[in-house]
């Protein structure tokens, strides 16, 4: 089976982030980067199945050429191969662009299966593996937190305000990856010496224009100055006083 | 005018919350809207939406009513049908994963977990968050679409008076997946994004069988769900559904109380335009207390107990 692991370079989690000064978008020069925290479950996932399949696990990803490194980590990971969809300006691709642009790539992998991340970490669309299994005609189910998956269909859990909903799903399919569904490998010193021998295409992404236009992007407003109330229990009067009488939420 | 179709959810024969503030959202930005469910009770709950925003009402039917693939498809052809001039949901989990299938289908841009929705001209103008909320943007669409889902618990309902006309859409598409179970949870228990008070726990806790002392506090309050920090996600204390930060929920109730919980940059993304913070810690360099309206220093399992108390006795007064 062919199976691919949509992967993207973000900034880390605890990266700083920094602004333009005219806030037409974020300082990027000296921002630090990893594959996505989702994505790091949907390619662990990918490599599961194959281990549990047999076939071939593809990282795919639009990115930079310079994400080679984050890519490198995927192979070491178990990936078989990897394909960049090089665009240096991938970080600005809108959810549609970037959903079109890895459609375009999937059918041309031939692939039955792609895992996701449920949510890029740096803009938190949750929306490009749907989005990406609409433009497919392919089954999707999203925010995986167990399944099981044979070769023409599989099983999945996933947790919603409702509660836990089991969801069966036929193959071709894309899966969103949740938090709970396996645990991340390392990339231990053999995978990482093997990955160096692995392919790692880079192939100009399709054509999709951009639709969402960005009018200023800004850091967050400064909280209003806060204060300590005091301390242990005999503080909690003073809270009890201000979370009626000042703030009125009580 | 704008037209927009809005995804309304429901339980129980009544519109969830969310929904009701997706509708609000729309009406505030000067839309105009059609309100389309789906599933059982879906008719009873269509008649209840008078003055929530909703002029309209089409209620999706037909066997492959818990078929996202299909009721996606559905709601893209409602859009078409009614001549709707995009899609609106509210961030839950069904409302982002259909609103992202209809917005492909439609072949539109979807801006995800919006904290603002105004008008501007014959356009919509949206306000979210990159990064968790290390980062706010503001965005236009050149879609023919406009799609985009609402973040729980930050748009005020309507609350108005009227009718709403209620029609049906049959639901045709071939589905690709069936939902063969659901393990409800129970009713009382609200999920942290959309409960108006978050009780968070943290390593403070010191041990997992102490989070009883947050459930209680939770229960005090009456509306309030748990949250939790990644470290004790991570350490198995709690499961990752009450995970509050960028690698897990971002909320933004009216009242946000972070018990043992440091504040490390990723939770503060994820909790930081809450209305009130409340952050009581050992340690008063803690970051969390400059995001935090009110800080107590001191031992949570001393200070929780008591804070339940007063919180009870408070609500018994009214």
């Amino acid at each position: 089976m062919n199976i691919i692991a949509c992967v993207k370079r973000v900034p880390t989690t605890d990266a700083e982030v920094r602004f333009k000064a005219d806030a037409s978008g974020l300082e990027t020069d000296s921002l630090p980067y990893m594959i996505s925290f989702y994505d790091e479950i949907a390619l662990e996932q990918a490599v599961l199945t194959k281990e549990a399949l047999g076939g071939e696990v593809t990282a795919l990803s639009l990115g930079p050429a310079s994400g080679s490194k984050e890519i490198r980590e995927c192979l070491a990971k178990g990936a078989d191969k990897a394909v960049i969809l090089t665009d240096d300006e991938w970080m600005s691709s809108d959810c549609r662009a970037t959903a079109k642009r890895l459609a375009a790539a999937i059918g041309e992998l031939d692939a039955q299966l792609v895992f996701m991340g449920r949510v890029a970490t740096d803009r938190d669309n949750a929306a490009v593996g749907p989005m990406c299994a609409t433009y497919l005609g392919w089954a999707c189910v999203s925010g995986v937190i167990e399944m099981e998956c044979g070769e023409d269909k599989g099983t999945a859990k996933v947790e919603t305000e409702n509660g836990i909903e089991t969801v069966e799903f036929s193959l071709p399919a894309v899966i969103t990856c949740n938090k709970g569904l396996n645990t991340p490998r390392y990339a231990g010193l053999k995978g990482i010496m093997a990955a160096k021998k692995k392919p790692l295409e880079e192939q100009a992404p399709a054509e999709a224009d951009g639709q969402a236009v960005l009018s200023t992007v800004i850091a967050p407003p400064a909280r209003p100055e806060g204060r300590i109330v005091g301390t242990g229990a005999e503080a909690i009067p003073a809270l009890i006083d201000a979370l009626r009488n000042e703030a009125q939420v009580l | 005018m704008t037209t927009l179709v809005v995804f309304v959810e429901h339980s129980g024969g009544n519109a969830r919350r969310g929904s009701l503030e997706a509708l609000g959202a729309a009406h505030a930005a000067g839309c105009d809207c059609i309100a389309v469910l789906a599933g059982a009770d879906a008719a009873q709950a269509a008649q209840t939406l008078g003055g929530s925003g909703a002029t309209k009402a089409v209620v999706l039917t037909g066997p492959a009513e818990h078929s996202a693939d299909a009721v996606a498809s559905a709601m893209a052809e409602v859009v078409g049908a009614q001549g709707a001039d995009g899609f609106l949901a509210a961030s839950t989990h069904h409302g982002q994963d259909l609103a992202a299938r209809v917005a492909a289908h439609l072949d539109s841009v979807l801006f995800s977990d919006c904290t603002g929705l105004t008008s501007e001209g014959d356009s919509l103008s949206v306000q979210r968050s990159w990064l968790a909320g290390k980062a706010i943007a503001q965005l236009t669409s050149t879609a023919p679409a406009f799609c985009c889902t609402t973040r729980l618990n930050v748009f005020e309902v309507c609350e108005g008076e009227g009718s709403v006309e209620v029609s049906e859409h049959a639901i045709s598409a071939e589905p690709k997946t069936r939902v063969v179970s659901i393990e409800a949870k129970g009713d009382s228990k609200l999920d942290v994004k959309e409960a108006p008070v978050v009780v968070s726990g943290g390593r403070g806790m010191k041990e997992a069988e102490h989070f009883s002392l947050i459930e209680d506090l939770a229960a005090a309050f009456g509306n309030a769900a748990v949250g939790a920090s990644r470290a004790v996600v991570d350490t198995g204390w709690r499961p990752h559904s009450e995970q509050v930060g960028q690698t897990g929920k971002v909320v933004a109730p009216q009242l946000y109380v972070a018990v043992g919980i440091s504040g490390a940059i990723q939770h503060l993304a994820g909790m930081r335009t809450s209305g009130t913070i409340v952050a009581i810690n050992k340690d008063a360099e803690a970051p969390i207390f400059k995001v935090a309206d009110y800080g107590i220093v001191g031992d949570a399992l001393e200070i929780v107990p008591a804070l339940a108390e007063a919180v009870r006795a408070v609500k018994a007064e009214g």
